[in-house]
C-alpha cells in the first residue's frame, strides 16, 4: 500500500521517536530557546553549548508526536560539532527537504535526516518536523522568547 | 370508520442512507477511499437544501435588508426574518427580538461578556465557567475580568467529566455575578445538567450563559423550558453555513445592555449630538448582515426539523454506544470523557502514540477527525495530556464507518508496532 505512510513512519524514525537521544532538560547551556506549536501544544526546549563558534552540545527537552521527535533527536545529532554558520545551512537545506523545495540548497550533508523526507508528502505535518529547528534558529538568534510555529 | 391518527407519527422512519444522499460532499473520495467525516464537533457538512437555499438566495432574493424601498430589498428582508422565525421555533424562544444574529457563537459570548459585562461588573465581582469551556467561553470573560477587576471562578469536573455540581454549588454566592457553562463539553462530551445549574444560580438571581453549539445540531431545546437567560449556537454545526450564528437573550436583559457595535441598522436616530438607538434585535445587528448565511441557516433547520432531531438524538445515541465498545475493544485505546450523560462524542488517547500521528494515519484511510487540544487547552491539562483524538458524530454517520475508524486504529498500530 503506497499512501505514503510507510515513507513517513519508517523505522529509523520510529526508532528516533521511541528512544530520542540528547533528551532531556540539560544543567547548563549557554542558548536555550523553546518552540511552541499553539495548534496541538506541542512543545519543545532546545539547549546549546557553543564554543568559539562551535555547537558543542546539544540536548532537548519536548512533549511531541513521532515525527517532531524525531527530527528534533536526530537535529541534535547532526549540528554537534558543527559551526553556527553550518548549523544554520544545515536547518535551510533541511526546510527545503520537508517543504518538498526542488531548488539545490548547499550546505552540510544531511545524512540521516533525509529519512524524513517523506515528510514533504504531508503539509499539515511540516511543522512538526521543523518545530525544534525553528527552537534552535531561535536560540542561535539569542531570542528568548517563545518560537513558535503554526 | 373514523382512523385513529392519535400518537400516530407521520414523518418518514429515519433513514440514514436517504440522509447520506442529501450530502453531496459524502460521496467524494479522499486519497483514492470513501470520506468517513467524523470532525462534526468541528463543523458539520451540508445537505443540498441548505447548499440551494444558499444559491436561491443570491440567483432569485438578494439585496441589502431593511434598507430598500424596491422589490428585491423586501424579499431578501422577508427571506432574512422568516430564518429569524424558524431560529425562534428552533428554540421555543418566546419573541424574535430575542433572537440577535452574530457571527458565531464565539462573537455572541464576546457580546454578552462586553455588553453585559461592562454594564454589570465591578472589581471583586466573581464570573462562574468550568474547567471544560472552549476556549470561546474562557478568553472573553478573561478580557472583561481585566478590564472590570472581575474574578473567573472555574467549576471542576470529575475523573470521568462531569461536572462537579457540589463544586458549583458551593460556588454560586452573593458575590457571582453570572454563570457561563457549556450545555455539551466540546472536547469530553459531556452533557451537563443544565436544569440544575440554572435552578441553583436563579436561587442567587445569577443569570446563566449556556454554550449550545455542540447541543444544538444533537438534541431539542427549548429557552422558555430552560428559563436559560443567555444561549449561543453556531450556524456551520447544526448543517448550515460558517460565519452565521445565534445570540437568544431573554428580551429584559438584552433591553437592558448597551449596543456591542454601532453602526448602520441598530440606529433610530442619529445627530452628532445623541444618537438613539434601534429596538431589539436590531440593537444588536449593527451593519449589512449575512444575509445568506442567515437564510442558509433557516434552511439548515427546514432540514433538521423535516428528520426529526428527536430521531437524530436517537440514531446519534445508537452510534456512541456502539462506537464506544468498539474502541473499548482497541489495545492500549483510553477514553477520555465518560460521563454518563454524553452526547456522541468519542475522544482517546493511545499509549505511547501521539494522537498527530493517528490523525495522520487516519487521514490516509479518508477517516477525518480532529486531533489535538480542541480549543479546550485547561481540559487537556486536567488530565495532563497534550491532546486527543475525537471522533465526532453526525446525523450522516453509520455503524459500517464506525468499523473504519476501528480498522485505521488497527493500522496505526501495525505502523507504530
Amino acid at each position: 500500500m503506497n499512501d505514503g505512510l510507510t515513507d513517513l513512519y519508517q523505522e529509523v524514525i520510529l526508532d528516533h521517536s521511541r528512544n530520542p537521544r540528547n533528551f532531556g532538560p540539560a544543567e547548563e547551556a549557554d542558548l536555550t530557546a523553546q518552540g511552541n506549536n499553539p495548534l496541538c501544544g506541542d512543545r519543545v526546549t532546545i539547549f546549546l553549548k557553543i564554543d568559539d563558534d562551535m555547537i558543542s552540545a546539544a540536548q532537548f527537552d519536548a512533549r511531541g508526536c513521532a515525527i517532531s521527535l524525531a527530527s528534533a533527536s536526530m537535529m541534535t545529532e547532526m549540528i554537534k560539532g558543527k559551526s553556527i554558520e553550518e548549523a544554520m545551512a544545515l536547518f535551510r537545506k533541511f526546510l527545503a527537504l520537508v517543504t518538498g523545495e526542488n531548488s539545490v540548497v548547499s550546505g552540510p550533508d544531511l545524512a540521516e535526516l533525509t529519512t524524513l523526507s517523506g515528510v514533504s508528502n504531508f503539509p499539515t505535518r511540516v511543522k512538526c518536523a521543523t518545530l525544534a529547528w525553528h527552537a534552535m534558529v531561535g536560540a542561535l538568534n539569542g531570542i528568548d522568547e517563545d518560537v513558535k510555529t503554526e | 370508520m373514523a382512523t385513529k391518527l392519535e400518537n400516530t407519527d407521520l414523518r418518514p422512519a429515519f433513514d440514514v442512507e436517504r440522509i447520506r444522499q442529501d450530502f453531496p460532499i459524502l460521496s467524494e473520495k479522499v486519497y483514492g477511499k470513501p470520506l468517513v467525516y467524523l470532525d462534526n464537533g468541528a463543523s458539520a457538512q451540508k445537505p443540498r437544501a441548505v447548499i440551494d437555499a444558499i444559491s436561491a438566495v443570491y440567483e432569485t432574493e438578494y439585496a441589502n435588508v431593511h434598507r430598500g424601498v424596491h422589490y428585491m430589498s423586501q424579499m431578501a428582508t422577508d427571506a432574512m426574518e422568516d430564518a429569524r422565525e424558524k431560529v425562534r421555533t428552533f428554540i421555543n424562544a418566546r419573541d424574535i427580538r430575542e433572537v440577535i444574529f452574530v457571527r458565531g457563537a464565539t462573537e455572541g459570548i464576546n457580546l454578552v461578556a462586553s455588553s453585559w459585562g461592562r454594564k454589570n461588573l465591578s472589581a471583586g465581582d466573581e464570573i462562574i465557567l468550568s474547567v471544560m469551556e472552549h476556549h470561546s467561553n474562557i478568553v472573553p470573560w478573561q478580557l472583561i475580568a481585566e478590564q472590570t477587576g472581575a474574578l473567573l471562578k472555574v467549576v471542576p469536573i470529575s475523573d470521568n467529566g462531569s461536572l462537579d455540581m457540589d463544586a458549583y454549588a458551593e460556588m454560586v454566592c452573593a458575590k457571582t455575578k453570572i454563570v457561563a457553562i457549556t450545555h455539551i463539553s466540546n472536547s469530553l462530551g459531556t452533557i451537563t445538567p443544565v436544569d440544575e445549574i440554572i435552578r441553583i444560580a436563579h436561587e442567587k438571581d445569577v443569570p446563566v450563559l449556556l454554550d449550545g453549539c455542540q447541543a444544538a445540531p444533537h438534541m431539542e431545546l427549548d429557552m422558555q423550558a430552560l428559563d436559560v437567560d443567555f444561549y449561543v449556537f453556531s450556524g456551520h454545526k447544526i448543517y448550515g453555513p460558517s460565519g452565521i450564528g445565534v445570540l437568544y437573550g431573554k428580551e429584559k436583559l438584552l433591553d437592558a445592555m448597551p449596543p456591542y457595535h454601532g453602526g448602520g441598522e441598530m440606529i433610530d436616530v442619529v445627530t452628532f449630538e445623541k444618537t438613539t438607538y434601534a429596538d431589539l434585535p436590531f440593537k444588536f445587528e449593527a451593519g449589512t448582515p449575512h444575509i445568506s448565511g442567515i437564510i442558509g441557516m433557516g434552511g439548515a433547520i427546514d432540514y433538521i426539523n423535516m428528520v426529526g432531531i428527536d430521531k437524530v438524538a436517537a440514531h446519534e445515541q445508537d452510534l456512541l454506544e456502539y462506537g464506544t465498545s468498539r474502541l473499548c475493544g482497541v489495545n492500549s485505546l483510553k477514553l477520555i470523557g465518560t460521563a454518563p450523560q454524553k452526547a456522541a462524542i468519542l475522544s482517546f488517547v493511545m499509549e505511547k502514540i501521539h494522537p498527530h500521528d493517528v490523525g495522520t494515519i487516519l487521514d490516509r484511510e479518508g477517516v477525518a477527525v480532529r486531533t489535538g487540544h480542541h480549543c479546550a487547552q485547561p481540559v487537556m491539562d486536567r488530565y495532563d495530556i497534550a491532546a486527543t483524538i475525537r471522533a465526532s458524530i453526525g446525523m450522516y454517520n453509520t455503524r459500517e464507518e464506525i468499523d473504519l475508524l476501528v480498522a485505521g486504529l488497527e493500522r496505526v498500530q501495525e505502523i507504530f508496532g
